[in-house]
């Protein structure tokens, strides 16, 4: 059904001079579904999730976000849409409740909308004793499990996270990936890039990128049958080695 | 010989007096590729800059190369070679700019230690006259490395080398290591990556600023103390939600398209009847595995054992 995709993109291109970043990728994303984003370094993954978050203007080619144009309704596409990073994270000098109602005014959340809206933030994540905490105190997985709930505060219809669990211990980083799939059984699309292959495995499809072009576009089962591989490991290395771009 | 000695050594930073090391002893020999495994913040870092003598212990002692790190700085700074985690080469030089002026300061020259660097250096050789700055990540790591390497030093310190690094660059910087340590070069590394740990001759698993266990990557496997069962189902995230609840099941956890679990008693039975169990609650497509633990499984087991 065409109301349930809710990123399509058709030969999204962006140039930097001679340089193309992004070669006319086309694909597209249903709602709730989990969406693995992958590329060797340098593939063009940024550049593409920079033109899909609206704030880069393709070069030539084509997307809707939630169903608003990428050339003509960037704002919009801001407002359904949550984003966060390894690199970006929250105000280290706030503490957690202080960081969720930043984040809430920010969104435009109403006062009842909030305060509900933090209660159950903070219960799901089992963060009572630490809501008057400084964020900068806090372990780097619970800061990563604080910045996914609170770049889904305003429920948008499509969250991007960009390697947000690199680093985080192995019990942690299973505990976000809960958290992830709970916002995808409330209909929220998780776009997500990642270099941990385990990961990989538990997306619904995945992209792989190479050299600024989509290379494959599966399930992870199907992409291992078609490699013949028992990863998604060997079907990366299989795939990227052959990448003739090195640049970041 | 000892080349790396660590004999209790802690440090605590800021009021709440967190311990980011607490009590940590080891020892490297030379020659050895030991790894350092963990998550960010368990404490890597602080020892790979106490170690190089950029940070002093609160208590504990340490050497290297027969060097004490308080006493003896100096030797120890004009001995080893140090990658730190965060890109820390100058970015307005060039590629060749940054090799050239790191030579100078340990007082050689390139042409002096080539041999040493020469694999590596063909591959960023094409972009000598590029800044640093400009570089891709892999090449940018490439290039942090030449200049860790470029006094030939007995011991290097590489501090989560391949973090953020895509697959095939890892693959090739985990060979270029093989080819350092057969020029006897004492390697101490860092990496979160689980899946790296293999590829040391020994490793410590590190949380919370302490040694969960150190050994060889075989004998920590080996020393997991259950049978470790790979299972799927066609609904793998039900399959998780069951798992969970059922009560015999002391572990339960994602892996790829695996869960991976353990029992708390089981005799032969023990596997059929759970997936009768489950067959029972409505799973189809049931799979169960016998399997090995893998390092990341053990860190896990270790991190519940240590109370986390």
């Amino acid at each position: 059904m065409e109301t349930d995709i809710v990123i399509k993109t058709e030969k999204l291109t962006k140039r930097f001079g001679d340089f193309i970043a992004t070669n006319q990728i086309t694909f597209d994303v249903q709602a709730g579904e989990i969406f693995g984003f992958l590329g060797a370094n340098g593939a063009g993954k940024t550049t593409a999730m920079k033109m899909l978050c609206g704030l880069s203007t393709p070069t030539s080619g084509n997307a809707t976000i939630a169903g608003f144009d990428i050339y003509r309704e960037t704002e919009q596409i801001k407002k359904n849409i949550g984003y966060m990073s390894q690199k970006f994270s929250l105000y280290e000098d706030l503490t957690v409740l202080e960081n969720i109602n930043f984040f809430g005014g920010i969104y435009g959340l109403s006062k009842k909308r909030l305060s509900e809206k933090s209660e159950s933030l903070i219960e799901t994540l089992n963060m009572k004793e630490l809501r008057k905490k400084l964020v900068g105190s806090l372990p780097l997985g619970w800061k990563q499990k604080l910045a996914f709930s609170v770049s889904i505060l305003h429920e948008p219809k499509i969250v991007f996270l960009d390697e947000p669990t690199g680093g985080v211990d192995p019990v942690t980083r299973r505990q976000f990936w809960d958290l992830l799939y709970a916002a995808a059984d409330r209909g929220i699309t998780i776009f997500v890039t990642t270099h941990y292959m385990d990961e990989a495995e538990y997306c619904n499809r995945i992209t792989m990128m190479v050299d600024g072009e989509i290379k494959a576009l599966d399930t992870p089962k199907k992409l291992m049958q078609q490699y013949s591989s028992d990863s998604m490991d060997e079907v990366f290395y299989e795939l990227a080695r052959g990448a003739k771009r090195k640049a970041d | 010989m000892v080349d790396v000695q660590v004999t209790n050594i802690s440090k605590s930073y800021g009021q709440e007096r967190q311990n980011a090391v607490d009590q940590v002893s080891f020892s490297v020999s030379k020659g050895e590729l030991f790894g350092l495994i963990g998550p960010d913040g368990c404490g890597k870092t602080s020892l790979f800059r106490i170690l190089t003598t950029l940070l002093l212990p609160d208590s504990g002692t340490a050497s290297v190369n027969g060097f004490d790190i308080v006493k003896d700085f100096r030797e120890i700074r004009r001995r080893v070679g140090y990658m730190p985690g965060k890109f820390s080469l100058y970015p307005d030089l060039t590629v060749e700019e940054n090799l050239h002026f790191f030579a100078t300061l340990f007082d050689t020259t390139i042409k002096a230690n080539y041999d040493l660097i020469k694999d590596i250096y063909v591959q960023i050789a094409p972009f000598k006259d590029r800044r640093a700055g400009k570089l891709s990540g892999g090449m940018k790591q490439k290039l942090a490395l030449c200049c860790a390497l470029i006094h030939r030093p007995t011991v290097l310190f590489l501090d989560e080398p391949t973090t953020g690094v895509d697959t095939v660059s890892r693959k090739e910087f985990w060979e270029m290591l093989k080819l350092l340590k057969g020029e006897g070069i004492t390697i101490l590394v860092s990496t979160p990556y689980m899946d790296e740990a293999t590829l040391c001759e020994r490793i410590a698993l590190i949380q919370k600023g302490t040694i969960m266990s150190i050994d060889t990557p075989d004998q920590i496997i080996h020393q997991f103390p259950k049978k470790i069962y790979a299972v799927m189902a066609r609904n793998m995230g039900a399959l998780l939600a069951d798992l969970r609840s059922i009560q015999h099941i002391s572990s339960c956890n994602a892996f790829g398209q695996y869960h991976h679990i353990t029992f708390q008693d089981e005799d032969v039975r023990t596997p059929r009847k759970l997936i009768e169990e489950l067959e029972y609650r409505g799973h189809v497509d049931m799979e169960i595995t016998l399997i090995d633990p893998t390092i990341e499984d053990c860190f896990i087991n270790l991190m519940d054992r240590h109370g986390n």
